[in-house]
């Protein structure tokens, strides 16, 4: 049994040690808004938070989480940033398939609480990681300078 | 009652998910529009707003209206409009909703969507057929005037209610926003308040669609897509999030190479890891789904971890060997042979013999995965006579007979509970059923095995990589014959590649030995040519090939836009000038081929890049599933030979742009989608194992490499045509005749190889 903090509230959860945070999080929580691509960190679709920090959740032990605070999708809106960034995905209509993007909500979130106005490069290089099949790079872009304009 | 509506053979309800026993079906033919509508009295129930969930209640019960298959109204006012297709990213819910609401005069906030369940009868589609599925770009084509019909005869049965009830005519009530008024009697009333008695109303005949200029919401505003909120806070439930009680999870041991078979295993260390219930043999079916040795597990963890230290002998005596060079060297010698003819006008012996000049090309794509965020999936519940199963389902009918078959069951006796599919572009349509079979066969070893528990199959990143049902690999060699004035005389074309429609419900497709899925956009090349020949080999292989987004159109647009492209430069014309001469007689495609030109400064001089830097700018123009897409394409190439593409203009003619937002985001995605071909994708085998494996050895575009995009929708009348993938095939040849633009080097593979940008131009 491993106990989680996971946006904000003190969870048992039980699963193997070994098992991913990724998985102990969908299976062991029911916290499926954080999604499964990869399982090698490679298009950051499992993103979470760890103390505020971006994580990849499919390569990184349970264990390795317990006694941080695990933010999710589901919690990312009770953050000012996080909010700032939902609502700008949805004025722009970001989404097409959507499974890439609560992934893509978290680490833009990550970087707009690292750097309130990132430039293009910026954006490069925060959110290079994660993919998005249905290609909705361009408005990811524009999602992230919208958010950043309305939390300046 | 209308006398029109008679009464059903109950055993249809079967059809729907969870149908009360005691529901009345009632349906009519609607003569006027010559479509059969459904009709019931609230089939479906609501219980949230995911999709999936369509059930059905009884006829007496009264909190909802539903004139037809495709609308109901609840009495607090939720318009639920009921999807005859999957979403899956190209938004046909919100464009099915935007139908709807258009004509019910709806506020589009107190419209939602479900999914509908498998039934052809009601959500079958005009442009297969009959048959339920989603593909060709087919959605709002199909459904323009259906879904237009569906909210026009709600709202006249809502009006209907209003004339009763306040005791006015009808024919001076109006509707708006969701409202239903008679202003002289100063009344006014949701729909909401109305929905009993429009219940009891009669089926109006032959309602009258709005004329387009009344128009509020088609192509006029943007609305909020539907499915917006539930994929930005993590609740949109996709496959991968089906949890049922019980439930086990599957992962399953593939043969390295098609054809394969088990041999034997052992489970003893796979059992051993915690939370693994147990490991089962699954028989595969050759040609189909591959099958293999699965891993039954109470999580997916366990079930992924159970597969790794499995062992399994395969037996690949039956095994497909052959690798992607020795395949390529055999279908360019098939280049070489006669093949069956696909069009054939005019005069070509004449025109290559008087020919001035004739200029000869070879274009070669490799197999591609679609690899959709969400890796293939499918949950499975067998009961007695009855399967039920959860998954972002993109072909319905085909899907049940194929289920049907292999369970010794009836087509109508397998549920299929639709939910989000996490991408698909073509790959959750499978002819053959492929993973869902697999996944039908799976529950059927746990069964045997003593597990009657639902089961979830997860197929991991590498085995939705390595699972086959490929974009086929595709060699295409063309001829051109300049006349002395410098005019294209004749155009010759030869196709070798595997045909998609082969071996599956649509091979009756095929004529003359002709898959047109392997011609579409060469046989019908909208180039004015004196003659025009265009042959096809399609060789039979082991390796499972499938439609992947624009289909033909992926290696069709390639090798003839590069190819016009290069009679342009050997003819010393501008080609965008060589275009519009020759399309002088095709209004739609010049229109979006202008369009794109002017909007990108065609003619204009680029701005220079910084020094060793080599700019230049293509331009390709595509007709596909009825739409016509133009992009210009702007690339640097930089002093090491990397390229980055800036810009892309694109402009397109989908006919009546339901939702122009919408559009424009399939033309944005449908450029990312094809520079991920152009610039990164391959499948490759070797001795017959398929050589990729994840997103770090099969690239995806990434962010960095998204270039900056501007969409442009051409103003028209014509009914709407397909707009989930025109937008894909027309970016890479656009791209590889930007590269000759900037460096010299014409490019005739995909995906683009910079190692042969890196030669300096000769000056």
């Amino acid at each position: 049994m491993t106990t989680l903090n996971v946006n904000g509230k003190s969870l048992s959860i039980d699963v193997p040690d070994d098992t991913p945070l990724l998985w102990a999080l969908r299976d062991g929580a029911g916290l499926t808004g954080t999604k499964f691509g990869c399982g090698i960190a490679q298009c950051g679709a499992c993103t979470v938070h760890i103390d505020g920090k971006p994580v990849r959740s499919c390569v990184m032990p349970v264990t390795a989480a317990q006694g941080k605070a695990v933010t999710t999708i589901e919690g990312i809106a009770a953050d000012p940033v996080g909010h700032a960034v939902q609502t700008a995905w949805r004025k722009l209509d970001v989404v097409q398939c959507g499974y890439c993007q609560s992934g893509q909500i978290m680490s833009a979130t990550a970087l707009l609480k690292a750097k309130r106005k990132p430039s293009d490069a910026d954006i490069d290089l925060a959110m290079s990681g994660n993919v998005c099949r249905c290609a909705t790079y361009v408005r990811i872009r524009a999602a992230i300078h919208a958010a950043a304009a309305t939390l300046a | 009652m209308n006398d029109k509506i008679r009464l059903a053979d109950l055993s249809e309800t079967a059809l729907l998910a969870d149908a009360a026993p005691d529901i009345v079906r009632r349906r009519f033919l609607q003569s006027g529009a010559g479509l059969a509508l459904a009709i019931y009295f609230a089939p479906l129930s609501a219980d949230g707003v995911r999709p999936g969930k369509a059930t059905a209640v009884a006829a007496s019960n009264a909190s909802s209206f539903a004139p037809n298959a495709f609308v109901r109204i609840d009495t607090d006012g939720t318009v639920t409009v009921i999807a005859k297709h999957l979403e899956m990213g190209q938004g046909t819910f919100t464009g099915l909703a935007t139908l709807v609401a258009e004509e019910l005069d709806a506020d589009w906030s107190q419209v939602r969507v479900i999914g509908a369940p498998a039934d052809a009868q009601r959500y079958g589609n005009a442009a297969f057929g009959g048959l339920q599925g989603t593909g060709g770009s087919t959605a709002m084509a199909s459904a323009y005037e259906q879904m237009r019909q569906a909210g026009a005869t709600a709202r006249a049965m809502l009006v209907a209610a209003a004339a009763q009830q306040w005791q006015v005519p009808a024919d001076r009530i109006t509707v708006s926003d969701g409202l239903v008024h008679h202003v002289a009697a100063q009344r006014s009333a949701h729909f909401g308040e109305l929905v009993a008695l429009a219940a009891q109303q009669p089926l109006p005949q032959n309602v009258k669609l709005k004329d387009p200029a009344q128009f509020k919401l088609i192509g006029k505003q943007h609305l909020v897509r539907k499915d917006t909120p539930a994929k930005t806070d993590g609740s949109a439930q996709f496959t991968q999030d089906v949890q049922l009680p019980g439930m086990l999870v599957a992962v399953i041991a593939h043969p390295p190479r098609f054809g394969g078979s088990v041999a034997r295993f052992d489970a003893a260390a796979a059992k051993a890891i915690p939370g693994v219930v147990d490991v089962v043999a699954v028989p595969g079916q050759r040609g189909v789904f591959q099958g293999g040795v699965a891993v039954l597990a109470n999580n997916t963890w366990s079930a992924i971890r159970g597969r790794q230290v499995l062992t399994v002998d395969w037996d690949e005596s039956q095994a497909w060997k052959i690798g992607s060079d020795a395949l390529l060297a055999q279908y360019r010698a098939l280049a070489q042979q006669p093949g069956q003819q696909a069009h054939s006008s005019g005069d070509q012996q004449q025109a290559f013999a008087s020919a001035a000049k004739t200029i000869e090309a070879q274009y070669e794509v490799p197999f591609l995965a679609h690899a959709a965020m969400e890796p293939l999936n499918c949950v499975v519940k067998l009961g007695d006579g009855a399967c039920e199963m959860w998954n972002g389902e993109q072909f319905q009918t085909v899907d049940q007979k194929n289920i049907a078959a292999l369970l010794g069951l009836k087509p109508e006796q397998v549920t299929i509970n639709q939910v989000y599919a996490g991408g698909s572009f073509g790959r959750r349509a499978n002819p053959k059923s492929d993973y869902l079979l697999e996944a039908v066969a799976l529950a059927q070893a746990a069964q045997k095995a003593g597990h009657s528990a639902p089961v979830k199959m997860v197929w991991t990143r590498e085995d939705d990589m390595r699972g086959g049902y490929y974009r086929p690999l595709n060699v295409h060699a063309l001829k051109a014959a300049i006349d002395a004035q410098g005019d294209v005389s004749a155009w010759w074309q030869r196709i070798v590649g595997q045909s998609i429609m082969r071996g599956g419900p649509m091979e009756m497709m095929i004529k003359d030995g002709v898959d047109p899925t392997s011609v579409e956009g060469a046989a019908d090349l909208p180039y004015a040519m004196p003659s025009l020949h265009v042959e096809l080999h399609s060789p039979e292989l082991d390796v499972p090939v499938q439609w992947l987004r624009s289909v033909g159109h992926t290696h069709t647009a390639f090798s003839t836009e590069v190819f016009i492209d290069e009679i342009a430069a050997a003819t010393a014309k501008d080609p965008y000038e060589l275009r519009r001469n020759l399309l002088a007689q095709q209004p739609r495609h010049l229109a979006v081929l202008e369009l794109a030109a002017a909007k990108a400064g065609w003619g204009k001089p680029l701005a220079r890049g910084a020094a060793g830097e080599r700019r230049g700018r293509g331009i390709a123009v595509h007709k596909s599933f009825e739409s016509y897409v133009a992009n210009v394409a702007e690339v640097t190439v930089k002093a090491d030979g990397s390229i980055k593409v800036d810009r892309v203009v694109c402009a397109v003619d989908c006919g009546i742009a339901v939702n122009p937002d919408m559009v424009r985001a399939q033309m944005e995605g449908g450029i990312g989608y094809g520079l991920s071909i152009a610039l990164h994708g391959a499948i490759t085998l070797k001795d017959g194992a398929v050589e990729q494996s994840n997103f770090h050895d099969y690239l995806p575009l990434r962010m960095h490499e998204m270039p900056a995009v501007e969409v442009y929708i051409v103003a028209s009348a014509e009914k709407p045509t397909g707009a989930g993938e025109p937008g894909t095939p027309v970016i890479a040849p656009a791209l590889v005749n930007a590269l000759y633009a900037a460096t010299g080097q014409r490019l005739r593979s995909l995906p683009i190889d910079v190692a042969q940008l890196r030669e300096v131009r000769a000056a």
